[in-house]
C-alpha cells in the first residue's frame, strides 16, 4: 500500500501537456522561457475547458532564471486567463525542477491545501543570461556611485580588455567545477559503459522517437506552438533525427575527454528550449468535475551524493525508496520512464540497480533489479527528443502517463537525474 | 442647489460637479445657473481665497453640452444666444479675482474642456479614464464656449485645430506634454494637491506661465506670426476639403472662428464662434449627425428584443471561431481585446498560423499607437489559442463560423461542432448573404442559430447586425447583442432574409453601378460620382476591395431570391466569369501594384463589358439618383418585409455597415429630407425606364400619399 498521501487525498494527473522542443538556437529561439510557459499553460487551461476561477496556485520550475523577472511561476500565473488571486511559486532542482514542481503540488493537495493545481516548468537555452565579468561589474557599480562626470570617468577607466570578456553560465557544478559532460564521462569508466553500447542507446531512442512521432503516440502530449513573429507552427520535435546511424553515431568526436573518452554530442542530451504543464487534482475534485484522470501519484522520492563522486547516479538512489513507498517491486512495474540526460548516464544507472553496493548505499538489502528494456523509455528520451531543464519532469511524467494508459499498464516508474549529485523517482498507478 | 456642492476647506472653496441620478455630468441649463449662482456666492464670500473644480462622478468631470438641449432650439439665433450664454459664464469664471484650479479626473470634454480652459491652473489624474477633448465638430458643431479661442492659445495654433478639427481624445499624459494641464498627478491626491496649488495661487507663490509646450521650431516658425499662421489655415481647410469633399461646414467654421481670434482679436473671435455656432446648431448635417447620435446611444440601451427575458443574458467568456480567415481573425482580435479567450479554429497549421499572425498584426496596431502596453499585448494575444481540433470547444459560450460563404460546408461545420458544444451555447455564422434559416437546417437546436454579420477589417468597422430566425431564443438574440456591444460594435437586430439588410441594399446600389458600366459608363465617373455625393469609396472601387469572386456570389444568391430586380449587371458577370478577383488578386477593376497600392482604371477590363472600349458620358446626378435610390428603395422593401425592426435602425446600419454618407442620416432620413412624394416621383420616373427596377416600395408610396414621415420634423428624433 501506499505511504504517500493523506487519507483520501490521493493526487490526480488530470492532464498535461508541452510544447514542442527545439534544439535552442532554432526555432524557439525569440521565445523566453516565461513565454513558453504561458503559452503552454494557455493551451493547457484551454484545451481542458477548466474553470480558472478552480486554479488554486501555479507551480513551475526553471533553472536558469531571467535574472529580470525570477518567479517565473509568479509571470505565468498572471496570465489574463486566470485570476490575479492565483498563488504561485519557482521551484530549482535542476534537471528535476518541473518534478520538484510536480509533487510540491501534489503535497499541497494531498495536505488538503489545494484541490488544483497547475505544475511543470520551462526553460529556454537560446536565452541564458550573459553577465559583465567581475571587473566590469565593479567599475559599473562605482561609476553610478560617482557623483561627478570626472569620477565616472575614473571609474570606467578601472576596466581592462579582459573585463570585457563576458561571462556565459556553464553547465558544470559550482561545488566542483566539473562540467555535467566530464561527469557523465567519469562515470562510464568508473561503471565501464563502452563507447559502443552507449551509441547504441542513443540510435535506440532516435529510432523510437522517430517511430513515436510518426505514429502520433509522442505528439499527442505536444500542443502546437504559434512562434512569433510569422506564427507557423512548429507541431513536433525537432531534434529527432530518423535518419541517424551507428555510423554516424560512431564518427562524432568525444567533447569532454578527446583522447580516452566516449560521450559525444550524439549521447547526450542536446541544449534544448519548451515548456510542460501538469494539471493536478484531488481525486475527488478530479471525480467531481468529471474528469478522468490519466493516472495517480501512488509515490516519489529524492536523494542524494557527493556530486564530485558520480554525479548522475541519483536515481539509483531514489527509485528502491520511491518502490517501497509504493509497496511495490520492480516487478509490478509496466513501464519505466529514465531521464536520458547522457546515454552513459542512463547506462551507469541501469547497472546501479542491479548492483548489490548500490542498494547497500541506498540502505536495502537487495538491488532493485535487472530493468526490462522493452519497457524502458519506448518512445526514446531526452537525447532525442531533447532537455529543456526545467520542463523536462512534465514531459516524462505526461509519457509516462499516456502510454501506460495505451499499453493497459497498472504502475509506471520514472527517474530523473540532476545536477549536484541529485535524483528523483515516482510510481504513478492507473486506478 | 442640485448639481453643485461647495465645501470650504481653510479658504479653499472645494466645489464639486455631481448630477444628480445621471451617469455622467453635463452642462445643462440648470449647471450653468447654478454656477452662476454660485460665482456670485464666491465673489460675496471673502474668506475664500480660491477655487478647486472637481468632480462627484466616478469617470467623468465634465462630459460636455446636453444635446437634448440643442434639439429645443428654433434658429441660428437661439443657437447663438445659447453660445454667448456660455462664453459670459465662463468670461466671468475667467475673470474671478481669486484663483480657480480644475481638479480633472475623468471624461473632460467639450463643455467641460472648455469649462477647464476658462481656469487660472488645470491638474489632471494620471488615469485611463482622464482623457481631454472637443468633439463638437463629430456633431456638426463647434466649440461654443471660447474653445476656438483658449484652446489654440494655450496650446499652439496647430495643435488646438488639430483637437477641435479631428475631435481626438487626448490622455492625460499627453496632455500635460502638450501644456493643455499644469499638472499630472495620481488620483488619490489630486484634490490635496489641487487644493495646494489654489493656495499657492493665491497667495501668489506660486507663478504660472502658460505657454504652448513641446512645439519645435517649425511649430514656433508658423504659429508666432501672421504669415505663417495663414500657411495654417490654409493647409487646415485644404485637410478639411480632401476629407469632407466639403459635406461638412463645421469644421470650415471652427477654422473661421479661430483664424477670427488671431486675425481679428480676441472680441471679434469670441463673437465669430458664437455666430458660427449659432449656424451649424440648426444645419441639416448637424441634425443628422445628432441624430445618429441618439440612434446609436438608443441601440446601446436596445436589447435587441422587444420583450427581454427577465433573467440578465449569460455573458460570453469563451468563444470559439471556426475559420481562421481575414474575418475570424479579426474577430479573435477584437475579442481578445475586450478579455474573453478565444479558440481560433482551422483545418490545418498553417491557416491557423496565419490567423494568429493577423491577430497579432491588429493587436501590435494599438501597441504601436500606444494604446496598449506590451503586457496587455501579450495578454491580448495569450487570450487566442490557435487550435486544428475542437479542443476546448467544449465549454464555450458562443462559436461564430467564419467559413467560406458555402451553404454545403457551413452545413458541415455546423454538424461537426454542435455536439461538441454545451446545449445552450450560441451557434453563429458570419455569413454576409446566405439565410441563417438555411444554414440553421443542419442544426438540431436551430432555435440558438442566429448571424453575426461582422463587416471587414473588423477592428475598424462599427456596426455589427445580428441576424435572427422564426426560431432563434430571444436569450440567444439579448447574449448575441450584448457580446456584441462589449466588442464596441454597434448592433442591430434583423429578420432573417437574403442578404438581410446591409448586404441586400449595398447589392442593390452596386448592381445599379454595374449597369452603368452596362450602358457605357466609364469607371471612375461612377465611382467620383458617388464620392461625391458623400460615399466613402466609390462602388466599383468597393467591388475590387471586398472581391470582385464575393460579390459574383453575393449577386447570385441576391437575384435567385429577388428575380429580375437583383440581376447583377452583364459587366460584373463577365469580370467574375474573368477570373479577376479585385485587389486581393491584384486584378480588378483598376491596376495594383505587387503591395496591393491602388492606381488606375484598367483599361483592360472594359474589353469585358457591353460596348467594349466604346465609353460614354453618363451625368453624375444620373449616376447618383440611380445608385442612391435604387439602395434607399431597398431599404424600403426591408422594412416592408419586416427585415428591419425600425428605420432608426436601417439608417444606423446604412451608416455605419455600408457606408451611406453620414450627413444625411441613412436612406430614411435622406426620404424624409426630400420628402417621400419626390421620391417616389423619381422612382417612377426611373421604373418608367428602367421597368420591374425601381418599383417603389410600399412604405414609400404609403408615406407619400399620407405625407408621413419616418421621423418627426422637430424636437428629438426618436421621440
Amino acid at each position: 500500500m501506499s505511504t504517500y498521501g493523506l487519507p483520501g487525498r490521493r493526487v490526480a494527473i488530470v492532464a498535461g501537456i508541452r510544447t514542442p522542443f527545439a534544439r535552442s538556437g532554432t526555432t524557439l529561439k525569440s521565445l523566453s522561457a516565461i513565454e513558453l510557459g504561458k503559452r503552454c499553460v494557455t493551451e493547457l487551461i484551454q484545451r481542458t475547458e477548466i474553470d480558472t476561477k478552480l486554479v488554486e496556485a501555479i507551480v513551475y520550475g526553471t533553472v536558469v532564471p531571467s535574472v529580470l523577472a525570477p518567479n517565473i511561476a509568479r509571470e505565468v500565473s498572471l496570465l489574463p486567463l486566470l485570476p490575479k488571486g492565483v498563488q504561485s511559486f519557482t521551484v530549482s532542482r535542476a534537471c528535476a525542477s518541473a518534478n520538484q514542481a510536480i509533487t510540491d503540488a501534489a503535497d499541497q493537495i494531498t495536505l488538503g491545501h489545494a484541490d488544483m493545481i497547475i505544475a511543470g516548468g520551462a526553460e529556454s537555452l537560446s536565452n541564458v543570461p550573459i553577465l559583465h565579468s567581475r571587473g566590469m561589474s565593479d567599475a559599473l557599480v562605482a561609476a553610478s556611485k560617482a557623483k561627478t562626470f570626472g569620477g565616472r570617468v575614473k571609474a570606467l577607466a578601472k576596466v581592462r580588455p579582459r573585463d570585457l570578456v563576458p561571462i556565459t553560465p556553464a553547465i558544470a557544478e559550482p561545488s566542483t567545477g566539473e562540467s555535467m559532460g566530464e561527469s557523465a564521462e567519469k562515470m562510464a569508466k568508473l561503471n565501464a559503459i563502452p563507447r559502443e553500447e552507449q551509441d547504441q542507446f542513443a540510435l535506440r531512442s532516435h529510432r523510437l522517437a522517430a517511430a513515436g512521432t510518426a505514429d502520433g503516440r509522442l505528439t499527442a502530449e505536444i500542443a502546437p506552438l504559434y512562434v512569433p513573429p510569422s506564427f507557423e507552427a512548429m507541431s513536433t520535435d525537432n531534434g529527432v533525427r530518423s535518419d541517424t546511424s551507428i555510423e554516424a553515431l560512431a564518427a562524432l568526436r568525444p567533447v569532454f575527454d578527446r583522447k580516452y573518452g566516449s560521450v559525444t554530442a550524439g549521447n547526450s542530451s542536446p541544449l534544448t528550449d519548451g515548456a510542460s504543464a501538469v494539471l493536478l487534482m484531488s481525486e475527488e475534485r478530479a471525480k467531481a468535475l468529471g474528469f478522468t484522470p490519466l493516472a495517480y501519484i501512488r509515490s516519489y522520492s529524492y536523494a542524494a551524493l557527493d556530486p564530485g563522486e558520480q554525479l548522475l547516479m541519483g536515481p539509483v538512489l531514489a527509485a528502491p525508496v520511491a518502490l517501497k513507498r509504493a509497496g511495490l517491486s520492480l516487478g509490478d512495474i509496466d513501464l519505466i520512464e529514465m531521464h536520458e540526460a547522457f546515454a552513459a548516464q542512463v547506462l551507469s544507472n541501469l547497472k546501479g540497480f542491479t548492483s548489490q553496493a548500490w542498494a547497500e548505499r541506498a540502505g536495502f538489502s537487495k538491488p532493485v533489479g535487472e530493468v526490462d528494456r522493452a519497457r524502458l523509455n519506448v518512445m526514446g528520451g531526452s537525447i532525442s527528443i531533447g532537455h529543456p531543464f526545467g520542463a523536462t519532469g512534465g514531459r516524462i511524467l505526461m509519457t509516462l502517463c499516456h502510454e501506460l494508459a495505451r499499453r493497459g499498464g497498472q504502475f509506471g516508474l520514472m527517474t530523473v537525474c540532476a545536477a549536484g549529485g541529485m535524483g528523483h523517482a515516482m510510481v504513478i498507478e492507473r486506478t | 442647489m442640485r448639481d453643485l456642492t461647495m465645501r470650504n476647506v481653510d479658504g479653499i472653496a472645494v466645489i464639486t460637479i455631481d448630477l444628480p441620478g445621471e451617469p455622467v455630468n453635463k452642462v445643462t441649463a440648470e449647471l450653468r445657473g447654478e454656477f452662476a449662482e454660485m460665482f456670485g456666492r464666491i465673489e460675496a464670500d471673502t474668506s475664500v481665497k480660491g477655487v478647486v473644480l472637481a468632480t462627484g462622478k466616478p469617470d467623468t468631470w465634465l462630459a460636455g453640452a446636453d444635446i437634448d438641449e440643442f434639439l429645443t432650439l428654433r434658429s441660428a439665433a437661439d443657437g447663438e444666444a445659447l453660445s454667448r450664454g456660455g462664453q459670459a459664464l465662463l468670461a466671468r469664471l475667467e475673470s474671478l479675482a481669486i484663483p480657480v484650479v480644475a481638479a480633472i479626473h475623468g471624461a473632460c470634454l467639450g463643455g467641460g474642456l472648455e469649462t477647464a480652459l476658462a481656469c487660472r491652473y488645470r491638474i489632471a489624474s494620471d488615469h485611463p479614464k482622464t482623457v481631454l477633448a472637443l468633439p463638437e465638430v463629430q456633431l456638426g458643431l463647434i466649440p461654443g464656449a471660447g474653445g476656438t479661442q483658449r484652446l489654440p492659445k494655450l496650446i499652439g495654433l496647430q495643435r488646438g485645430l488639430d483637437m477641435i478639427l479631428t475631435s481626438r481624445n487626448v490622455r492625460a499624459k499627453k496632455a500635460f506634454q502638450m501644456g493643455l494641464v499644469d499638472e499630472l498627478v495620481h488620483p488619490a491626491i489630486l484634490l490635496d494637491i489641487a487644493i495646494d496649488r489654489a493656495r499657492k495661487l493665491a497667495a501668489g507663490t506660486l507663478d504660472v506661465q502658460h505657454a504652448p509646450k513641446d512645439r519645435g521650431a517649425t511649430g514656433r516658425l508658423l504659429e508666432d506670426n501672421p504669415i505663417g499662421r495663414s500657411i495654417v489655415f490654409k493647409k487646415a481647410r485644404e485637410g478639411v476639403m480632401s476629407k469632407t469633399h466639403g459635406h461638412y461646414p463645421a469644421p470650415l467654421a471652427a477654422i473661421a472662428a479661430v483664424q477670427a481670434g488671431y486675425d481679428k482679436g480676441s472680441a471679434a473671435g469670441y463673437q465669430e464662434e458664437a455666430r458660427t455656432f449659432g449656424e451649424m446648431t440648426v444645419s441639416d448635417v448637424s441634425k443628422q449627425l445628432v441624430f445618429l447620435f441618439f440612434a446609436t446611444t438608443a441601440l446601446k440601451k436596445d436589447s435587441g428584443v422587444e420583450h427581454a427575458p427577465p433573467q440578465a443574458p449569460t455573458p460570453v467568456q469563451s468563444l470559439g471561431i471556426i475559420g481562421a480567415g481575414f474575418m475570424g481573425a479579426g474577430i479573435a482580435s477584437v475579442a481578445a481585446q475586450q478579455g474573453t479567450s478565444v479558440r481560433l479554429k482551422d483545418t490545418d497549421t498553417a491557416r491557423v498560423g496565419k490567423g494568429l499572425a493577423a491577430v497579432s498584426q491588429v493587436l501590435k496596431e494599438r501597441l504601436k499607437k500606444k494604446q496598449v502596453t506590451r503586457l496587455q499585448y501579450d495578454d491580448q494575444l495569450s487570450l487566442v489559442g490557435g487550435t486544428t481540433t475542437y479542443a476546448g470547444f467544449g465549454h464555450i459560450d458562443l462559436v461564430i463560423e467564419a467559413v467560406f460563404e458555402d451553404l454545403a460546408l457551413k452545413h458541415r461545420v455546423l454538424r461537426e461542432v454542435e455536439p461538441l458544444i454545451p446545449a445552450n451555447a450560441i451557434y453563429a455564422s458570419n455569413t454576409s448573404t446566405i439565410p441563417i434559416a438555411k444554414i440553421a437546417e443542419a442544426s438540431t437546436r436551430p432555435n440558438r442559430v442566429l448571424g453575426m454579420h461582422f463587416f471587414s477589417p473588423v477592428h475598424k468597422m462599427p456596426l455589427l447586425e445580428v441576424i435572427v430566425t422564426p426560431a432563434t431564443d430571444a436569450d440567444a438574440t439579448v447574449e448575441a447583442v450584448a457580446y456584441g456591444k462589449k466588442l464596441g460594435k454597434t448592433v442591430i437586430v434583423v429578420n432573417d432574409s437574403p442578404g438581410f439588410y446591409t448586404t441586400r441594399t449595398l447589392s442593390a446600389y452596386m448592381n445599379e453601378a454595374g449597369r452603368l458600366l452596362d450602358e457605357g459608363a466609364t469607371i471612375e465617373s461612377v465611382d467620383k460620382a458617388l464620392l461625391d455625393f458623400g460615399f466613402p469609396v466609390g462602388p466599383i472601387t468597393l467591388f475590387d476591395e471586398v472581391g470582385i469572386d464575393v460579390g459574383g456570389k453575393v449577386g447570385v444568391v441576391m437575384s435567385e431570391a429577388f428575380g429580375a430586380r437583383m440581376a447583377p449587371s452583364e459587366s460584373l458577370r463577365r469580370v467574375v466569369e474573368s477570373g479577376r478577383s479585385g485587389r486581393k488578386g491584384r486584378a480588378g477593376f483598376y491596376l495594383y501594384d505587387k503591395d496591393g497600392e491602388k492606381g488606375a482604371v484598367d483599361a483592360t477590363v472594359y474589353e469585358l463589358f457591353p460596348h467594349g472600349a466604346t465609353r460614354r458620358e453618363i451625368e453624375p446626378s444620373e449616376i447618383q439618383e440611380r445608385c442612391v435610390l435604387a439602395m434607399v428603395n431597398e431599404a424600403a422593401r426591408c422594412l416592408d418585409e419586416g427585415v428591419l425592426r425600425s428605420a432608426r435602425d436601417g439608417d444606423v446600419g446604412a451608416v455605419f455597415g455600408i457606408g451611406f454618407p453620414p450627413f444625411l442620416g441613412g436612406p430614411f432620413r435622406y426620404v424624409d429630407s426630400l420628402e417621400a412624394t419626390v421620391i417616389v416621383e423619381r422612382l417612377t420616373a426611373l421604373n418608367g425606364r428602367f421597368p420591374g427596377r425601381f418599383d417603389p416600395a410600399a412604405v414609400l408610396l404609403d408615406h407619400a400619399r399620407t405625407q408621413r414621415r419616418f421621423y418627426p420634423a422637430r424636437g428629438a428624433p426618436l421621440a
